[in-house]
C-alpha cells in the first residue's frame, strides 16, 4: 500500500508543476493552451543536458529555462501582437510537441542515472508516513515549497495583488499605473519555467529516458486542474493527487485482475477530469466568483 | 513598446497575402532549420514541397491525404467562427468511423445502393452525437469545451480499440485487432478518368469532400444559420438583442463539425482502409484546425489550405525516405505556419508600431484599394 | 603483352558486365520500421539486422529504410513509394502493415514483399515471424524459481495472439518448475511508451511482484526493477547496459538470419511463397533452434537456476513443444488433453484464454 502511494506522489509532481505554472499566468489573465509543448521542451532539454553534462540540476534548470523560453514565444505573440489566445496556444503546442520530437531524436533509447531520493533525518524514520513524505528527490519536495511560496505570494504580497488585479480587470489595473502587459509577460515566462520544470521531472525522476511525446496529454490534464482548483494552488496539489491516484489506481486494478477490461480502466482519468470540470463550472456563482474575469481577453494599449 | 492601431480599412490585397505570406515565412524558417540540422536547405525544401507532386499519380494522392482534412476543417470554420473551440474533431471522427462501421458490419449484404447512404448517415450521426457531450456540457453548465472535447479524444480512441479487440474482433483475423473487412459495398471506389485510369488513390471521398466544402461556403456566407454563427462570434451582445440564442448556436456549430468529423472518419475507413483497426486517424482532427486557420475561416480556401497541408506531410515521408530527417519535422512545420498565419492576422486588423516604428507586413507593400474591414 | 592482357581482361569484362547487368548492379531492398531505431527494442533489432545484411553482402546488396512510419493508408504510400523506387524487396516489419503490403503486391508483381509477424500471403507476398514465445517459456522457468513471493509482473503491450501467447508459455515454463507462483499482467496499450512502463512496473513492484517480465520494448521496466532491487527480463535486445543488477537475461531478436536467406533466395531465383491459396509454402517462423531468438547469458542468478534455465533452452532447441497437454486454463479448464499437443495452426486458433498462473481475463 505504501509503495502504491508513493507512486501516486511521484506520478502527481509534473502535474504540480504545470498546473501551478498555469494557475499563475491564467491569474494575470492568460489562458496558455501550450503546456504540453512547454512540458516536452522542458523534458528534452532537461535529458539532453544531464545526458551530455552529466549533471541532473543543470538539466532541470535547462528545461526550466527551455520551458520559458518556449512561453517567451507565445507571450510575444500574444502580448505583443494580440493574436488570438486560444489558437496561438495550440500552436504552441504543436510546435513545441514537433521541435521536442526533432531535437530528441538522437536521445532516443539512451539512459541517465535519475535522481536520488533524499530521506529527511528523523522525519524519514516515522513509520508509514515516513516513507511516503520524507523520502522524496529534490523536485518533488521543492513542488510542495513552491505551492506554499505561491499560495503566500498570491494572497499576502503586493505584487500577487496586482497580478489578480491585472488579471479580474485590466483596465483599472492599466489605469491605477500598473503595466498590463508588463505582469501578463512575467506571469506567462512564470508558467513556462513551471511547466518546463514539470516537463524535466518525467526523463530525470519517473523515468530516465526520452521518447517522443512522453508527456502522454498530462498538460492538458494541468490546464483542467487548474479549473478543478478553482486557481488556488493548495487545490491544484490535490487535484494532481486525485489525477495521479486514479491513474495509479487504474494500473493496479489490471495488476489485481480485476474483470473490467484495461481500455475502460484507461478512459477513468480522462472521464474524471469530465465530471470535475462539470462540478466546478456548474455552480455559475462559485465559478465566476473565482475565476479570473478577464481570462483570455485581450488589453490593447494605445488607440 | 509595441503599439497596435487599428485599422480603419483591410485593403484587399492584404486579405489575400497574408496566408501567401505566413506560407513563405514558413519555408523561409524551415529551410534555416535544415540548415541547423545539416541538410542542404533548397534541396531539403525540394524534397518537402515539390517532389511529392511530380508525378500525375502524386496528385491523387496529394488529394487524398487533403481529403479528411478538408471535410473536417469544413466544419471547424463554423465553430471557430463562432468562438466555439472544439479540439475534439478526432474523436468525433473515430465515432464516425465505429458507426458507420456498425453498419457496414452488422448489415453487409446491402446494396450499395443502401449501404453507401446509410454509412454516410451514420458516420454523420456517430461524430454528431461525440460532440453533443460538449455541447450540452456547455450549455447546461457552463464547461469549457476545449477541454471536454478533447479529453473525449482519449476516451474515444479507447473505446474503438476496446470494441475491435473485444465484440467487434473478426474471429478469422487470429485475434489480431481487426474486423471483419468491409463488403465491396461498403467501400468507396477509386475514380476513374477516362483514358487515364486512376490516378494515385484518388477516390470519390475526395469529390464529396470538395462539394462539402463548397456547401460549407454557401451555408456560412449566404444562410441565415451561416449569419447566426458569425454574429455570435463577432458580436455576442448585438446578437442576443438581434434574439439569436446562444445555446443553440453552440449546439448548432458543435452538430455541424461533430457531422463533418464523423463524415471524414466514414470516408477514411471505407476509401483506405476498408475495416476497422485501432489506428485509423492520425492526427487528422489536429490538423485540420490548422487548415481552418491557413483558411481563415473560409470553407472556399479550405480546399486549398487542406492541399496545402497535406502538401506538407507528404513532403515529410518523402524528405524521410530521401533524406532521412526525422518525421517530426512537419510538426514543426505546421506550428510555424500557425504562428505566422496569427501573425499576419493582427497585421491585417493593426498598424504595428515598435517603439513608434511601423512594421509593415510584406503583403502591405502594394499600395491597395481600401476595402470595408468585416465584409 | 600485359597491355594487350588488360585490354582483353577490361573488355571481356565490359561484355560480361553488359550482359549481366543484373548481377552487377546492386539488388535495393527496402525496409519500414514502425518505430524509431533508436528504441532499443523492436525496431531496433530490425536495424542491427539490416546493417548486418550490408556488411554480409557487401556491395551486392543496397539498402534503404523508412521510419516511424504509422500503420494505414501512409504505410501503405510509403511502401508504395520505396517499390516505384525499384526496390526489389521490402521488408514491412509490423503486424499493422499487413494490408498494405498485400495491396502493393498486387500492384507491383515483379517486387518481392515480406511481411514480418503477420498471416497473409500471395504469390509475391510472404511472411516472416519468430516463436518469440519460446524466450518466454525459458524466462518463465527462471522467473519460477526465482521469485520468492511468487508473483510475477508482467507488462503487455496489446492483448495480440503472440503476446497472449507469450504470457501462456511464460505461465507454463512458470509453473512445471514452481506450481505456486502466478503472473499479473498491466496492458501498457502502446509498444514503447517508457513512462507508462514505468508506473505499471512500480505498481507491480508495490503490489509484490519480484520478477518483472515485459512484452513493451523500453528499458523502463528493468530499470525500475533496478531501482527496486528486484529482477527482470530484457525484451528484444540486450538491456543489461541499463540494468547490470537486474536483467536475468534478454531475449534477443535476430531478423538478420531471414533477412539473409530470403535476400539469397530471390538472388539464387528459388525465392518462393509456393502454392496458393494459402501461400503456406512462404511463411518462416523460426525460434531459438534456428538462431532467429537468442538469449543473452544468464547472470545474476544463483548456478542452479542458471542450470535449469540452460537446460529449459536446450530442451526447447532440442524441438521440445511447448503446448503439449495437459494444460490447464486459469478458469479450470482442460485446454490441452494428455498426449495432446498444440500444431502450428492450432497456436494461431487458440490463444483466447489464459494459461494455468495468470491472474485476470484478457481484456476484449
Amino acid at each position: 500500500m505504501e509503495d502504491l502511494i508513493l507512486t501516486v506522489l511521484l506520478t502527481s509532481v509534473p502535474l504540480i508543476y504545470a498546473a501551478t505554472g498555469e494557475l499563475i499566468a491564467e491569474r494575470s489573465g492568460v489562458l496558455n493552451l501550450g503546456v504540453e509543448g512547454m512540458m516536452l521542451m522542458g523534458a528534452v532539454t532537461a535529458f539532453g543536458v544531464s545526458l551530455s553534462t552529466g549533471s541532473l540540476f543543470l538539466g532541470a534548470l535547462a528545461g526550466a529555462i527551455a520551458g520559458a523560453l518556449t512561453a517567451g514565444v507565445f507571450a510575444i505573440f500574444v502580448l505583443g501582437l494580440a493574436t488570438n489566445q486560444v489558437a496561438t496556444g495550440l500552436a504552441l503546442t504543436i510546435f513545441g510537441t514537433g521541435l521536442s520530437g526533432l531535437a530528441g531524436a538522437p536521445f532516443v533509447g539512451k539512459a541517465i542515472d535519475g535522481m536520488p531520493q533524499i530521506a529527511i533525518p528523523i522525519l524519514s524514520d516515522l513509520p508509514f508516513v515516513g516513507r511516503i513524505l520524507f523520502q522524496h528527490d529534490m523536485l518533488a519536495y521543492l513542488s510542495v515549497v513552491i505551492v506554499a511560496l505561491v499560495a503566500y505570494f498570491l494572497k499576502r504580497t503586493r505584487a500577487g495583488l496586482v497580478l489578480r488585479a491585472v488579471g479580474d480587470n485590466h483596465h483599472s489595473a492599466h489605469a491605477l499605473g500598473y503595466s498590463v502587459l508588463g505582469v501578463r509577460f512575467g506571469a506567462v515566462l512564470f508558467g513556462g519555467f513551471m511547466a518546463g520544470l514539470g516537463g524535466a521531472y518525467l526523463p530525470l525522476m519517473l523515468t530516465p529516458h526520452w521518447a517522443e511525446g512522453m508527456t502522454s496529454g498530462r498538460g492538458w490534464i494541468a490546464l483542467a486542474l487548474v479549473v478543478f482548483a478553482s486557481w488556488m494552488p493548495w487545490r491544484v496539489m490535490v487535484g494532481a493527487l486525485i489525477f495521479g491516484g486514479i491513474t495509479i489506481m487504474q494500473l493496479a486494478g489490471q495488476a489485481r485482475g480485476w474483470a473490467i477490461p484495461s481500455q475502460f480502466l484507461s478512459m477513468l482519468p480522462y472521464i474524471a477530469t469530465i465530471m470535475v470540470l462539470v462540478l466546478i463550472s456548474r455552480n455559475k456563482e462559485f465559478a465566476l466568483a473565482n475565476s479570473p474575469a478577464c481570462l483570455g481577453r485581450i488589453f490593447h494599449l494605445g488607440k | 513598446m509595441i503599439a497596435l492601431i487599428p485599422r480603419k480599412d483591410i485593403p484587399l490585397s492584404l486579405t489575400l497575402l497574408t496566408p501567401v505570406v505566413a506560407i513563405a515565412l514558413t519555408l523561409v524558417m524551415g529551410a534555416i532549420i535544415f540548415g541547423a540540422l545539416g541538410y542542404e536547405p533548397l534541396g531539403a525544401l525540394y524534397q518537402f514541397f515539390v517532389a511529392p507532386v511530380s508525378h500525375a499519380y502524386q496528385i491523387g494522392d496529394l488529394f487524398v491525404k487533403a481529403c479528411p482534412l478538408i471535410i473536417i476543417a469544413s466544419g471547424l470554420v463554423f465553430c471557430y467562427r463562432a468562438n466555439i473551440w472544439n479540439i475534439g474533431a478526432e474523436g468525433q471522427l473515430v465515432f464516425g468511423a465505429i458507426f458507420s462501421g456498425w453498419v457496414a458490419l452488422t448489415f453487409p449484404d446491402l446494396s450499395v445502393g443502401v449501404m453507401m447512404p446509410a454509412m454516410i448517415l451514420a458516420g454523420i450521426l456517430g461524430g454528431l452525437l461525440w460532440a453533443m457531450i460538449p455541447a450540452l456540457l456547455k450549455t447546461r453548465f457552463n464547461t469549457n469545451e476545449i477541454l471536454v472535447s478533447l479529453m473525449l479524444t482519449y476516451v474515444a480512441s479507447l473505446f474503438i480499440d476496446w470494441l475491435i479487440r473485444g465484440p467487434w474482433r473478426d474471429p478469422m483475423a487470429f485475434g489480431f485487432p481487426l474486423t471483419k473487412n468491409y463488403a465491396d459495398a461498403a467501400l468507396i471506389g477509386q475514380v476513374s478518368f477516362p483514358g487515364i485510369g486512376t490516378l494515385g488513390q484518388l477516390h470519390w471521398g475526395v469529390v464529396g469532400g470538395v462539394i462539402l466544402a463548397l456547401v460549407a461556403w454557401f451555408v456560412l456566407a449566404r444562410t441565415m444559420i451561416g449569419f447566426q454563427v458569425k454574429v455570435m462570434g463577432d458580436a455576442p451582445r448585438a446578437g442576443r438583442f438581434a434574439g439569436f440564442n446562444p445555446s443553440l448556436v453552440t449546439v448548432m456549430v458543435l452538430a455541424i463539425s461533430g457531422a463533418t468529423a464523423g463524415l471524414a472518419g466514414m470516408v477514411e475507413v471505407s476509401a483506405n482502409i476498408g475495416q476497422l483497426q485501432p489506428n485509423i486517424s492520425f492526427g487528422y482532427g489536429f490538423t485540420a484546425i490548422i487548415v481552418a486557420f491557413l483558411a481563415r475561416l473560409n470553407p472556399l480556401a479550405v480546399i486549398a489550405a487542406g492541399l496545402v497541408v497535406a502538401l506538407a506531410e507528404l513532403g515529410g515521408d518523402s524528405a524521410q525516405i530521401v533524406l532521412g530527417m526525422p518525421k517530426v519535422v512537419t510538426g514543426v512545420f505546421k506550428g510555424i505556419l500557425l504562428f505566422m498565419l496569427l501573425a499576419g492576422e493582427t497585421f491585417n486588423r493593426f498598424h504595428v508600431e515598435v517603439n513608434g516604428v511601423e512594421i509593415k507586413w510584406p503583403g502591405n507593400l502594394w499600395g491597395a484599394k481600401p476595402r470595408k474591414a468585416g465584409a | 603483352m600485359k597491355k594487350f592482357l588488360a585490354m582483353l581482361a577490361g573488355g571481356v569484362m565490359t561484355a560480361t558486365a553488359g550482359m549481366t547487368t543484373a548481377i552487377a548492379d546492386p539488388m535495393k531492398v527496402g525496409f519500414v520500421y514502425l518505430t524509431n531505431p533508436g528504441d532499443h527494442g523492436w525496431t531496433y533489432a530490425h536495424e542491427v539486422a539490416r546493417q548486418e545484411v550490408e556488411a554480409h553482402f557487401g556491395n551486392k546488396v543496397v539498402t534503404s529504410y523508412v521510419e516511424n512510419v504509422p500503420e494505414g493508408p501512409d504505410a501503405e504510400r510509403v511502401i508504395r513509394e520505396l517499390a516505384r523506387q525499384g526496390n526489389e524487396m521490402i521488408f514491412t516489419t509490423s503486424f499493422g502493415y499487413m494490408d498494405p503490403t498485400l495491396k502493393v503486391s498486387k500492384e507491383f508483381p515483379n517486387v518481392k514483399f515480406d511481411h514480418l509477424t503477420g498471416f497473409k500471403r500471395s504469390p509475391n507476398m510472404a511472411t516472416g515471424n519468430i516463436r518469440f514465445h519460446e524466450g518466454r517459456y525459458v524466462q518463465g522457468v527462471v522467473a519460477g524459481l526465482m521469485t520468492k513471493s511468487n508473483r510475477i509482473g508482467y507488462l503487455g503491450s496489446f492483448p495480440t495472439p503472440e503476446v497472449v501467447q507469450g504470457i501462456n508459455a511464460f505461465a507454463i515454463g512458470m509453473r512445471s518448475v514452481n506450481p505456486d507462483a502466478e503472473i499479473s499482467v498491466i496492458w501498457v496499450n502502446s509498444w514503447y511508451d517508457p513512462v507508462k512502463e514505468a508506473d505499471a512496473a512500480r505498481v507491480h513492484i508495490a503490489e509484490g511482484a519480484d520478477i518483472l517480465a515485459q512484452h513493451t520494448d523500453s528499458p523502463a521496466m528493468l530499470q525500475a526493477a533496478e531501482k527496486a532491487g528486484i529482477h527482470g527480463f530484457g525484451q528484444s535486445s540486450d538491456m543489461k547496459a541499463f540494468a547490470p543488477k537486474a536483467q536475468l537475461f534478454s531475449s534477443v531478436n535476430d531478423w538478420a538470419p531471414y533477412y539473409k536467406a530470403q535476400i539469397q533466395a530471390a538472388m539464387d531465383g528459388t525465392w518462393s511463397t509456393g502454392d496458393g491459396p494459402d501461400h503456406w509454402a512462404g511463411n518462416t517462423w523460426l525460434g531459438l533452434a534456428d538462431g532467429y531468438l537468442l538469449l543473452t547469458p544468464m547472470e545474476n542468478m544463483p548456478a542452479d537456476v542458471k542450470a535449469a534455465g540452460e537446460a529449459a533452452a536446450a530442451k526447447v532447441r532440442g524441438g521440445y513443444n511447448i503446448f503439449s497437454g495437459p494444460l490447464m486454463d486459469n478458469k479450470g479448464n482442460e485446454v490441452i488433453p494428455a498426449g495432446g499437443a498444440f500444431t502450428d495452426a492450432d497456436w494461431w486458433s487458440n490463444f483466447g484464454f489464459y494459461a494455468e498462473g495468470v491472474i485476470g481475463d484478457i481484456p476484449g
